[in-house]
């Protein structure tokens, strides 16, 4: 589902669950002092839900495309699932996986709708870079904007640059 | 003495059919599995070792229960602990040669003896990609060997080894064999290839319902 909704209604319905007026929200306030809503853990934990699809899928089709015989060779050599994944699927997935990474990571970076949603838009607290880009222009105030949207820029696009370059180092010429 | 009662559907282009096998065989013996392509040769050894589960059966091994369809017992792969040569080798493109040994076994004086025997010493520092098929076929069964195996499955293992090599590591893997009191299940197309090795059984899983 977070693939497909828009990130300002995900937002809401993250800003409704972890309200700390009634329901998960308020227990966790009252019970573990932790509170979800307009602080950097609700920042993180709604960043982890929205991405998460960005991260698993690749991730799967990886796994999907490795012989299933390399797993089956690990089980009758006594290993366990948990070994056989640790040991001979993860470290064979290490492109999808790196690739995976870098670019959840980036996307969220960027991300905007659910963030402003559950965090608000608290400085030095839950305030974030493209929520800062959007502060500045609505303030008029473009040198800022300019400046928080070329540091975005130049660290995202060294991002794709390491995923490319990786990749490419790590993938053979199928006729190698 | 290993029992094998088993019923296993097959889904193929020709449409369905059934991979029965019932037979006994002594422990301690080498059989060779013939039959034509897509009749279950393959699916016959996994079924042993525990990766593909049939419709009914019983496998008995030494009087342990390995399978029973109707009383619901399965042993994992991880508890039957079957070495086995896949078709396709199955080798793990992240560990080089010494490691592919060190992950099935602690033993260093038996990783370097396998390593002695499959002529693969000098190439312990290599990954699969950088060895030959015959290089990485004989990986296969040294790897499969690691875990001193009650029963060894092999299928097609000779299959990318030249003349001198297959003769040379099948006087060797006798020898093994008799050591570790292994019972091996040797799928082969080729009737000839397998005679040096003292077959004691022989199916052929062509003939249907086979009995």
């Amino acid at each position: 589902m977070p693939l497909v909704l828009p990130p300002s209604v995900l937002g809401f319905y993250l800003l409704v669950a972890f309200s700390p007026q009634h329901g998960v929200g308020k227990w966790l306030l009252e019970t573990f002092n932790i509170q979800f809503v307009f602080s950097f853990q609700g920042l993180v934990l709604a960043s982890v839900i929205y991405s998460m699809p960005f991260m698993i899928g690749p991730v799967r089709s990886a796994l999907q495309q490795l012989p299933k015989s390399l797993a089956q060779a690990s089980y009758t050599l006594g290993k366990t699932e948990w070994q056989t994944f640790r040991y001979v699927l993860l470290p064979n997935i290490k492109p999808s996986l790196f690739t995976a990474i870098v670019l959840t990571f980036a996307h969220t970076l960027g991300e905007f709708g659910v963030v402003l949603m559950i965090g608000g838009n608290i400085p030095g607290i839950t305030r974030v870079a493209s929520i800062a880009v959007y502060d500045s222009v609505e303030n008029m105030d473009y040198a800022s904007a300019n400046t928080y949207s070329l540091i975005l820029f130049g660290i995202t696009f060294m991002m794709v640059m390491s995923v490319f370059i990786y990749n490419k180092t790590q993938t053979k010429s199928p006729l190698e | 003495m290993i029992s094998i009662d088993i019923e296993k559907k097959l889904k193929g282009y020709g449409g369905q059919q059934w991979l029965k096998v019932k037979r006994d065989f002594a422990t301690g013996g080498i059989i060779q599995i013939h039959g034509p392509s897509g009749i279950g040769k393959t699916t016959f050894l996994k079924i042993i070792a525990g990766l593909i589960q049939p419709e009914k059966g019983i496998i008995k091994v030494d009087d342990v229960l390995w399978l029973d369809t109707s009383a619901k017992i399965s042993l994992s792969p991880q508890k039957r602990k079957t070495g086995f040569v896949f078709q396709d080798y199955a080798l793990f493109p992240n560990l080089n040669v010494q490691q592919h040994l060190e992950y099935a076994t602690n033993d260093k004086e038996w990783i370097q003896r396998l390593l002695h025997i499959g002529k693969l010493e000098t190439l312990s520092t290599h990954k699969p990609e950088y060895l030959s098929g015959g290089q990485q076929q004989r990986l296969a069964i040294l790897r499969a060997l690691a875990i001193k195996p009650q029963i060894l499955l092999m299928d097609e293992p000779f299959s990318a080894l030249d003349k001198q090599m297959k003769l040379e590591l099948i006087v060797e893997l006798k020898q093994l064999f008799s050591e570790l009191a292994s019972t091996a299940f040797i799928v082969s197309h080729n009737l000839q290839e397998l005679e040096n090795l003292d077959l004691t059984d022989f199916i052929d899983l062509g003939k249907a319902n086979f009995y």
